[in-house]
C-alpha cells in the first residue's frame, strides 16, 4: 500500500515534469551568435512567443561567430543543421534556404519590408523566394578615439576627408599621445572592399565576373601595405596569422590603443557597454576617394533552412520575429540599424543608448544612404566570400613580407578563378 | 587452445554474489557450441570481431571515403553529389616549377605547409629526443625531490593542447608577461608573433614543453629496465661515466629511443592544434603546417574545397604510413638481432 502511494506520487511528479515538453508538439532550433546583447534580447522575445504558442518550443543554440562560419555550413550541408540560423554569409548559404512563402501569414509584408535584402539570401537565379529576415543591417565605417585627438590638440578631418587625410591626422595624434596604432582595420575582405570601391575599384568585369585587382584595388592594397610598413597599422592583425583568418581590433580600440578603427555598425552596443566613460569615441563618415565615400553594406540574416523538420512551425516563429513591433523592440534594445524598410523610414528609438552610441547610430544610419550600388552588388554576389578570402590571405602574406604586392595580385586573381571554378563544378 | 571458461570462473575469488561467475556460466554454453561449429583455430576471430567492426567503421570506411573525396570536385558535401575529377586534385597539389620553391607551385600554401612541417619536425623531434633523454637520465639518478620533478615534467602532458597554446599566447603577446618582464628589465617589447623566426621558435618551444614529459616517461621506463649489475660491473672496472653512457645505457635504451623518435615524428607531422591557436599559422604562412592547410582548405571561412583537402590528407597519410613502416622495420630488425 505504502509502495503504491510512493509510485503514484512519483508518476505524478514525472508527469508534471514532462508536461511542458509533451504539450509542445514541435521544436524549432535556432543557431545564433552574438556580438553584443542580442542573444539575451532574442531569448526574452521568444519566451513571449512560447507563452502564446504553447505547441511550439524554440531552442536557441548560442554559438561563437567562428562556428557560424566554419561548422554550421557543414552541419547544414549534411542535413543535420538547425531549422533557423543567424548568419552573415547570406549568398554562400543561399542554396540551403527554405522558401518560407507557403508558411507565412502575409508574404507581401515581407516583400515590402525586406525586399532589397531578400536578393542577398536567394539562390542564384531565384527572384521570388523569401528565405528569411534581416536581424541587423550593417554598414562598415570608422570609429575614432575622440579623446586622443583632444589630448593631442589636433583637429579631426571633416566629412569629405580622404583616407590619406585621416592617415596623416591619426599618425600625428598617435605620435603625440604615444598610441601604438594610428589605424586598425579588421582583417576582413568585407572591410577592405569599402575602401576599394571608394578608390574607384570596379570589382567585376563587363561580363559580371570578378576582376578584382584593378587600379582601385591596387591603390587600396598599396596603402594597406605602406601603412603596415610605416607603422601606421600594427602587423598583429593582418600580418600575424595566415590564410583567411578573421581578426578584429575591437579589443585594441576599447583599450585606447587605436586612433581610428575601421569596422562597422555592429560594434556600437559593445563599445557603448565596455568603453563606458574611459574615453569619448565617435563614428565618422567613410573616408572618400575617386570612387566616392562608401562603406560596405552587410548584416546578419535569420534564414530558414530547407531541412527544417516542421516548416509550418518555422514559418510561425519567423512571422513572429519579423513582426514590426517585435523587430522594433529587438533593434531598439540591441542598438542595431534596422534591416526592415518600414522601421528604417519611421525610425527606431534607442532609449538605452548613451549619447555617444546614439550619435554613432545616426552616422551609420546616414551612411546606409551613401553606400555605392556596387557595394550592394558585391554584398549580394554569392561567391563574395571566395573573393574576400583570397584578398586577406594574399595581402596578409605581402604585409608580413613573405611576398611582393605584385605576386599577391597574381595570386588573388588565380585563387578567385580557381575557387569559383571549383564551386561551379 | 581450449576455452575453459568454467574453470576461469571458479578460479576467481567468490565474495558474496559473484556477477562475473554468473556471466561466465551463462555464456559458457553458447561459446562452447560456437567453438564446436567454428573449430578452435577460428575462435580467436570471434573475439577480434567486435573491435574489427569498430575499426572498420571508424578507420577503414573514413579512409576509403577520404580517398574517394580526393578524386572528386565541387563544394557539395555528399559523395553522390560530387563530380568525379580523377587525379585532378593531386595534379593541382603537385603542379610545381620546383617543389623546393613554394612560390613556383600552383598550391603554394600546401608547399609552404610541407616545408614548414619538415623544418618543424626535424628541429622539434631532435630537440625533443635530446631534452627527454637528458631529463630521463637526470630523473633516473637518486636526486632529492625526484618524485616531485617527475610530476612537474609530466604535468604539461595532462593539459589540453589548446589550453597550452592559450597560456603561452598570453605570456608572449605584446602586453604579455614576458614583455612585461623584458620592459621591467629595461629592454624593448618584442612582438614575437609578427616575426617569422620568433613565431617558429615559440611554436617549437611550446610543443617541446608540452610533450617532453611523455617521452621522458618512456625513456625513464627504459632506463629502469637496464639491469643494475651491468653498471656495478662497469664501476668495478673503473669505466668512465661517458663510456658507461655510450656503451651500456644508450645501446640498451635504443628500443625505447626508436619508439620515442617514431612517435615524436608522427606527432610532429600531425601538428595542428597548438600551433594553430598559438600563431594561427602566421606571420604570413611562416608557421602554416600541412594539417592547418587541410583544415583551412576544407572548412575555414566556407572555402569548402573538400576534394583538394582530401587529396592533401591522402598525401599526408602516405607520409605517416611510410614513417610507421620505418618504425616497424627498426623494431623487427632489433627483434631479429
Amino acid at each position: 500500500m505504502q509502495l503504491g502511494r510512493v509510485l503514484a506520487a512519483a508518476l505524478i511528479i514525472c508527469g508534471m515534469g514532462l508536461a511542458g515538453p509533451v504539450f509542445a508538439e514541435s521544436t524549432v532550433r535556432i543557431a545564433w551568435y552574438s556580438d553584443g546583447n542580442e542573444g539575451e534580447v532574442l531569448l526574452d522575445l521568444l519566451k513571449r512567443f512560447e507563452a502564446k504558442n504553447a505547441d511550439i518550443k524554440v531552442v536557441v543554440d548560442q554559438m561563437p561567430y567562428k562556428a557560424i562560419g566554419e561548422t554550421l555550413p557543414v552541419q547544414i550541408a549534411s542535413g543535420q543543421g538547425p531549422d533557423i540560423a543567424r548568419v552573415t554569409d547570406l549568398g554562400g548559404l543561399a542554396r540551403y534556404t527554405l522558401d518560407l512563402r507557403p508558411y507565412l501569414k502575409d508574404p507581401a509584408y515581407w516583400e515590402k519590408n525586406f525586399g532589397p535584402f531578400l536578393a542577398w539570401m536567394r539562390p542564384e537565379g531565384d527572384t521570388q523566394s523569401i528565405p528569411g529576415l534581416m536581424t541587423q543591417l550593417t554598414v562598415t565605417g570608422p570609429y575614432v578615439n575622440k579623446t586622443l585627438f583632444e589630448q593631442a590638440g589636433i583637429a579631426m578631418p571633416g566629412p569629405q576627408a580622404t583616407w590619406d587625410d585621416w592617415a596623416k591626422a591619426t599618425k600625428t595624434v598617435a605620435d603625440k599621445v604615444g598610441a601604438p596604432f594610428p589605424i586598425a582595420i579588421d582583417r576582413s575582405g568585407h572591410r577592405v572592399f569599402g575602401m576599394v570601391i571608394s578608390q574607384g575599384g570596379k570589382v567585376f568585369d563587363d561580363k559580371g565576373e570578378p576582376a578584382v585587382t584593378d587600379a582601385g584595388f591596387k591603390a587600396t592594397a598599396q596603402r594597406l601595405y605602406d601603412w603596415h610598413k610605416g607603422g601606421m597599422m600594427g602587423k598583429e592583425l593582418w600580418g600575424s596569422v595566415s590564410g583567411a583568418t578573421y581578426r578584429a581590433a575591437n579589443d585594441e580600440f576599447k583599450n585606447g590603443q587605436v586612433v581610428l578603427y575601421l569596422s562597422g555598425s555592429w560594434q556600437i552596443a559593445q563599445f557603448d557597454k565596455t568603453i563606458g566613460n574611459a574615453f569619448d569615441w565617435i563614428a565618422v563618415p567613410n573616408p572618400c576617394g575617386p570612387g566616392g565615400c562608401t562603406g560596405m553594406p552587410g548584416g546578419s540574416g535569420l534564414i530558414a533552412i530547407k531541412t527544417a523538420k516542421d516548416p509550418k512551425a518555422v514559418g510561425r516563429v519567423m512571422d513572429y520575429l519579423a513582426d514590426e513591433d517585435v523587430l522594433r523592440e529587438f533593434y531598439s534594445r540591441t542598438l542595431f540599424v534596422p534591416g526592415h524598410l518600414g522601421l528604417s523610414a519611421k525610425g527606431v528609438d534607442y532609449p538605452t543608448a548613451s549619447p555617444l552610441a546614439k550619435e554613432a547610430l545616426g552616422i551609420f544610419s546616414k551612411g546606409v544612404g551613401s553606400v555605392a550600388p556596387l557595394a550592394f552588388r558585391l554584398q549580394g554576389y554569392p561567391y563574395n566570400r571566395l573573393v574576400f578570402n583570397a584578398v586577406i590571405s594574399r595581402i596578409g602574406q605581402a604585409v608580413s613580407g613573405e611576398t611582393s604586392l605584385e605576386e599577391a595580385y597574381k595570386r588573388i586573381d588565380a585563387d578567385v578563378a580557381q575557387q569559383i571554378a571549383e564551386r561551379k563544378k | 587452445m581450449t576455452v575453459d571458461m568454467q574453470r576461469a570462473a571458479t578460479a576467481r575469488p567468490m565474495a558474496g554474489f559473484d556477477i562475473w561467475g554468473v556471466v561466465v556460466r551463462v555464456s559458457d554454453g553458447p561459446m562452447r557450441a560456437l567453438q564446436r561449429v567454428l573449430g578452435e583455430r577460428r575462435m580467436p576471430y570471434v573475439f577480434l570481431l567486435p573491435n574489427l567492426v569498430f575499426f572498420t567503421l571508424f578507420v577503414f570506411v573514413p579512409l576509403g571515403l577520404n580517398f574517394w573525396y580526393s578524386l572528386t570536385g565541387g563544394a557539395a558535401l555528399f559523395p553522390s553529389q560530387r563530380p568525379n575529377v580523377g587525379l585532378q586534385q593531386y595534379g593541382f597539389l603537385f603542379d610545381c616549377g620546383s617543389m623546393l620553391d613554394a612560390s613556383s607551385c600552383r598550391e603554394d600554401h600546401f608547399w609552404r605547409g610541407v616545408h614548414n612541417t619538415l623544418f618543424f619536425v626535424v628541429i622539434q623531434v631532435s630537440l625533443m629526443v635530446l631534452f627527454s633523454l637528458v631529463t630521463a637520465l637526470v630523473l633516473n639518478r637518486p636526486i632529492r625531490g625526484r618524485g616531485f620533478f617527475r610530476a612537474v615534467y609530466f604535468f604539461p602532458v595532462l593539459l589540453s593542447p589548446v589550453v597550452v597554446a592559450l597560456i603561452w599566447k598570453w605570456i608572449l603577446q605584446r602586453d604579455g608577461v614576458l614583455n612585461a618582464a623584458i620592459t621591467t628589465l629595461g629592454g624593448q617589447k618584442i612582438i614575437f608573433f609578427v616575426d617569422p623566426g620568433w613565431a617558429m621558435f615559440w611554436a617549437i618551444f611550446v610543443s617541446i614543453w608540452a610533450h617532453m614529459g611523455f617521452y621522458t616517461l618512456i625513456l625513464l621506463a627504459g632506463l629502469q629496465a637496464i639491469p643494475r649489475d651491468l653498471y656495478e660491473a662497469a664501476a668495478m672496472d673503473g669505466t668512465r661515466p661517458m663510456r658507461v653512457l655510450l656503451r651500456i645505457t644508450l645501446p640498451l635504451l635504443w628500443p625505447n629511443m626508436i619508439v620515442v623518435i617514431v612517435l615524436a615524428l608522427i606527432r610532429g607531422v600531425q601538428t595542428f592544434d597548438e600551433v594553430f591557436v598559438l600563431t594561427g599559422g602566421g606571420p604570413g604562412t611562416a608557421t602554416l603546417m600541412v594539417v592547418q592547410y587541410i583544415y583551412e582548405t576544407a572548412f575555414a571561412n566556407q572555402a569548402q574545397n573538400f576534394g583538394l583537402a582530401a587529396a592533401a590528407s591522402v598525401v599526408l597519410g602516405v607520409v605517416l604510413f611510410v614513417l610507421t613502416l620505418i618504425q616497424l622495420g627498426f623494431s623487427r630488425r632489433r627483434a631479429g638481432a
